[in-house]
């Protein structure tokens, strides 16, 4: 699993790639918290075009981040998401807190 | 129901071995011939209990995860999923979506994803014992058009 992270003014792009699950969430949650602490984005766009699997901990990674960008007053958009994790995004009610296509 | 086929496994509770877990369940549930969605189901409901066990049962105690897995006549998967780490208190607390006596990052979503995922899910659990998820999940048969 790995993160790749882009700052284009006020959006900070986070493309993920791997397998998403609870051994590797805290690694992505610290590169994706480093940008956001040091770049205070307007808008964190979560790529997910290059994840091939999702459980719940990408749900607690997506809130976490969510909670944080709120306290900044930013806002969250979550793109290539695969039927699998939209599905697991849907049954969170990912589509009420972000922006997702 | 007849059992057709079976295997079991078991391994150190490492988060390292969730995508381990997943992989197997899935190469052996791949007989039945499921469907990508069906598969990714199964996939993320393994992963939710093989990740409960880790996180909850032994938190910071190396402790072994068992899965015992068959396939029986009319494509039935069932799959259990044990640990003998700490229990749960209260089964019907642990059940309800969005609750996690964890906090944090966790969203409390497990037991949530496995029944949503899953045509059931049966938890049974002793205090001090540890804790034991069976879920099952039929795979209909798929129409083949010829020509």
């Amino acid at each position: 699993m790995s993160v790749e992270i882009t700052i284009k003014g006020e959006v900070v792009t986070a493309y993920l790639t791997g397998e998403l699950d609870h051994h590797n969430a805290a690694g992505i949650r610290e590169k994706i918290d480093g940008a956001i602490d040091s770049n205070m984005p307007s808008l964190l766009v979560l790529d997910f075009g290059g994840v091939s699997f999702m459980d719940s901990s990408g749900i607690g990674l997506i809130m976490g981040r969510y909670r944080c960008l709120q306290k900044h007053g930013a806002k969250m958009h979550i793109t290539g998401a695969s039927p699998q994790i939209e599905k697991v995004m849907k049954l969170a009610g990912m589509n009420r807190l972000a922006s997702i296509n | 129901m007849k059992i057709i086929n079976k295997f079991n496994m078991n391994f150190y509770a490492r988060s390292a071995n969730e995508g381990f877990a997943r992989s197997c369940i899935s190469a052996f549930a791949s007989q039945l011939d499921p469907t990508i969605e069906e598969l990714n189901d199964i996939k993320t409901a393994v992963s939710e209990a093989v990740t409960n066990c880790i996180v909850h049962a032994y938190k910071e105690k190396l402790g072994k995860i068992y899965i015992i897995s068959e396939i029986a006549e009319g494509g039935v998967l069932k799959i259990k999923i044990r640990d003998t780490g700490c229990g749960i208190e209260n089964i019907e607390q642990a059940l309800t979506p969005l609750f996690t006596t964890l906090g944090g990052e966790r969203a409390g979503l497990g037991f949530a994803v496995m029944q949503s995922f899953m045509d059931s899910v049966k938890v049974s659990s002793k205090l001090g014992k540890g804790t034991t998820v069976t879920m099952t999940k039929k795979i209909l048969p798929r129409i083949t058009v010829n020509g």
